[in-house]
């Protein structure tokens, strides 16, 4: 049901885990929809050079953030924002339909982050 | 790759060999029409009655009483429609329960577009339902009530004998859903005031695509559907005889022994779950719960990403039931029983059978610790407050 991808980042995610001085940290989901999805970054000359994530959530939803911290690490804040639900989804060697919804939770937790980020520069 | 171990028995077991074997001549030797008119027709009609006998003595009820039809989904969907419709001129009002199979939440909404109105009961924390409940909900407009005997979800076993006599002494036709209870529950139709029943093989180590409903003689139903004569012009399609007769095979097997050591290996697999620092027991403990269901909702970690670890190990289970599982919602069956959204969708079903061993248990309840830490190590949420 699922592809090899996407059960081998689930089994073994590489991104898991907090950042304790992050510059930023956005969440996403809630218990409801049976997703929640943490992001932190390190940004350094407007390069995220660390991020990772806390998930709660199903295999998919696991994988794709995992997905989603390799994409973005070491990218430009504004190109990490460009990242698609579509990329992630393709990286994992696709998702089942009713599933597509996990990545898009990537993207917006990333978006939350850097949101968080910007008004922390601010202030 | 480590073990093979199948808990999720609910969804549907193992043919039993023995079944199997019974079933086989069926196929390729005695494989007569029951309806036809010459020797292996009249040898298929013998085994096809015996087969009705031995289920009819299952459950105290008359040769004539029991209709074999394809399965649980087909014997739901003929005996509401069957009676909705038979009974039309009585009144329009169903009740049932907000913790039934798909099949009977799908066939009485179904209904409702055909002006039928229906009354779905509460449950209480164990998933039971209350007798006085059913009794305030009755109307004389009520036709027919149907309650599911033990659920397939959190193992709670309705109080038949209670349920039955409430719908007995308002003249209401009273059918219960017991595909996961059947052989593991006595049930007993005239003691338990039960008018129809649902049953199948595939739950009890029989064949799928068999099972059988149970309708009380005298009572008038309108076939679901229509052709032949076969099963009292009750049921047309000639009949799987081989698979009536594994299903027969299937009941013959079953025991009071099995039902002894699936309750043993049950409790101890909810003994050693809850030593899991938050952890939950989902339904009743002791004989009100069906001998193999175990449901344990998980504190910060999502049912569907356990047992997705679980498979990784070779251990199959499910989060509930096989036909609810590919959609997102959460149990509609657990929010009724008043668990949170956070209980509901971090909850597994284990449904053992009688080849499930001690071993199984034993490596089982090692392999599902390590997948809770690693989970919770993932989670943003604390497991253990």
């Amino acid at each position: 049901m699922y592809s090899k991808e996407t059960i081998k980042r689930f089994s073994d995610p590489q991104f898991v885990g907090e950042i304790e001085d992050a510059d930023g940290v956005g969440e996403v989901g809630n218990m409801k929809c049976g997703d929640v999805m943490k992001m932190f970054i390190k940004v350094k000359d407007d390069v995220i050079t660390d991020i990772k994530f806390k998930t709660y959530g199903c295999m998919a939803a696991i994988a794709a953030s995992d997905m989603m911290c390799e994409l973005a690490k070491g990218k430009k804040i504004d190109d990490a924002l460009k990242i698609t639900a579509k990329e992630i989804t393709k990286d994992l060697g696709d998702l089942p339909p009713v599933k597509f919804h996990c990545s898009i939770l990537g993207t917006h937790a990333l978006k939350k982050a850097v949101e968080d980020y910007k008004s922390k520069q601010k202030a | 790759m480590g073990v093979d171990i199948y808990l999720d028995n609910g969804g549907t077991t193992k043919v039993d060999e023995r079944v199997v074997k019974a079933m086989l001549p069926f196929f390729t030797e005695q494989y007569g029409n029951a309806s036809s008119t010459h020797a292996r027709g009249y040898d298929a009609q013998k085994v096809l009655n015996k087969s009705r006998d031995t289920i009819a003595k299952s459950i105290n009820a008359l040769d004539e009483e029991i209709i074999f039809t394809s399965g649980g989904t087909e014997s739901n969907n003929f005996i509401l429609k069957g009676i909705a419709f038979t009974n039309k001129k009585k009144g329009n009002h169903i009740i049932t329960t907000k913790v039934e199979h798909k099949c009977i939440m799908n066939t009485c909404a179904w209904l409702e577009t055909q002006g039928f109105i229906i009354t779905y009961l509460d449950v209480n924390k164990e998933g039971f339902i209350d007798p006085q409940q059913l009794e305030e909900a009755i109307t004389n407009k009520t036709i027919l009530v149907s309650i599911i005997h033990g659920n397939n979800e959190t193992g709670s076993i309705n109080d038949l004998e209670a349920l039955g006599a409430v719908c007995k002494k308002h003249n209401v036709y009273f059918h219960t859903d017991a595909c996961q209870s059947y052989t593991k529950t006595p049930l007993d139709v005239k003691k338990q005031h039960i008018d129809l029943m649902t049953i199948n093989a595939h739950k009890i180590n029989g064949p799928k695509g068999v099972g059988a409903a149970f309708i009380r003689k005298g009572i008038n139903i309108t076939p679901l559907l229509h052709g032949g004569d076969q099963e009292f012009k009750k049921r047309a399609g000639t009949e799987n005889i081989p698979g009536i007769v594994g299903f027969a095979k299937a009941v013959d097997i079953a025991s009071e022994k099995n039902v002894k050591q699936m309750t043993i290996l049950r409790d101890k697999l909810i003994e050693g779950l809850l030593t899991i620092q938050g952890t939950k027991l989902n339904g009743p403990l002791g004989e009100r719960r069906l001998c193999n269901n175990v449901s344990v909702s998980f504190k910060a970690i999502e049912g569907e990403a356990i047992t997705g670890m679980l498979d990784l190990k070779g251990i199959a289970a499910s989060t509930g039931s096989a036909c609810s599982a590919k959609t997102l919602e959460p149990s509609y069956v657990l929010m009724a029983m008043g668990l949170t959204h956070e209980e509901a969708n971090g909850t597994v079903r284990l449904t053992i059978s009688k080849d499930t061993t001690e071993k199984d248990v034993t490596i089982f309840l090692k392999e599902i610790k390590l997948v809770v830490d690693k989970l919770r190590a993932i989670s943003p949420f604390k497991g253990d407050a």
